[in-house]
């Protein structure tokens, strides 16, 4: 498995200042007493054996695999799947975890590969991973529809609403460009770990992302524009 | 720049990636051209408007049937080390 060369950084979490499990090779920290910024303390004491600390990454990642798997197969019982075999899975297989990338990407990368063989599963002749030969970036079509959203679009429609909308154009797309998108735009990863998640050069990532960034623009066109609230 | 390559270079810009030079020509590109310019503005709304979107919940029965199938590997995998 290719990993990320990032660096681990995370969030917040338990305070600082921990008691030490004190063994007779060298002190192991409470999982429960790490502090979110040193995911690799986790990792490390996971490996070792302490599956508090595993449940630690668990409880802090649960709910984005979740919705990574939502967004991908947009099936909630494939997303409670997705999520089962992503955390299952990273478990099964930390010894390979060699800690040269974040956990978090590496489990992003095991969750988004089951996400698509669920995909695969439900549409067999429908979902292909190759590129679409469709019109280059997209760029063609881009003028097509032009037309001002005003200062805040989405506070036309009510909340559910709009979940209701942003649900259906991202489920529009080709699980590609569809996975492009969420891996930068949502989770937030970077580029290159899109990249190393993905199996691909960081300018397929750019140009898969600039086309779902340009398609999900146009499908939002039809929701936002001015004069459909005027 | 012409109006190709702005879109060409939209992800870049947008992301606050595009060099100096680059992005003063695209920018005085946008100066001039309304088109681009909704085209720029309404797909940094697409990205803003799913960012701030509301998070999916992760229902307390798929957590619940995630912390017990953990368990019971937990235990398997203590029986077999």
């Amino acid at each position: 498995m290719v990993l990320c060369q990032m660096s681990a950084t995370g969030h917040c979490a338990q305070p600082p200042g921990a008691p030490w499990i004190l063994s007779a090779s060298e002190p192991k920290p409470l999982a429960s007493m790490i502090v979110r910024d040193d995911e690799a303390q986790l990792v490390s004491a996971a490996k070792g054996g302490d599956t508090a600390a595993f449940e630690e990454l668990v409880n802090r990642y649960e709910r984005k695999i979740f919705r990574l798997g939502m967004n991908i197969t947009q099936n909630r019982e494939d997303a409670e799947d997705v999520m089962q075999d992503a955390f299952l899975k990273s478990y099964q297989n930390l010894d390979r975890f060699q800690g040269d990338s974040r956990f978090y990407t590496w489990l992003v990368r095991i969750a988004v590969n089951e996400a698509l063989m669920k995909l695969r599963k439900r549409r067999p002749n429908q979902v292909s991973l190759d590129e679409p030969l469709t019109d280059g970036d997209g760029q063609d079509s881009v003028f097509r529809e032009i037309e001002d959203w005003g200062p805040s679009p989405e506070k036309k429609f009510a909340q559910t609403e709009l979940n209701e909308i942003l649900n259906n154009v991202i489920g529009e797309l080709d699980p590609i460009f569809r996975v492009a998108f969420l891996l930068r735009d949502s989770e937030g990863l970077s580029t290159e770990e899109t990249a190393q998640i993905l199996g691909i050069s960081v300018a397929a990532v750019k140009s898969r992302l600039l086309r779902a960034r340009l398609k999900l623009r146009q499908k939002l066109n039809k929701y936002f524009r001015r004069s459909e609230s005027q | 720049m012409n109006c190709k390559k702005v879109i060409l270079e939209l992800t870049s810009y947008l992301d606050g990636v595009l060099d100096s030079n680059m992005r003063a020509d695209l920018e005085q590109h946008l100066s001039k051209c309304i088109d681009c310019r909704l085209v720029v503005d309404t797909t940094r709304k697409t990205i803003q408007i799913f960012c701030n979107s509301e998070p999916i919940p992760l229902p307390e029965d798929v957590r619940k049937r995630l912390h017990t199938a953990l368990l019971e590997r937990f235990r398997c995998k203590g029986k077999t080390t």
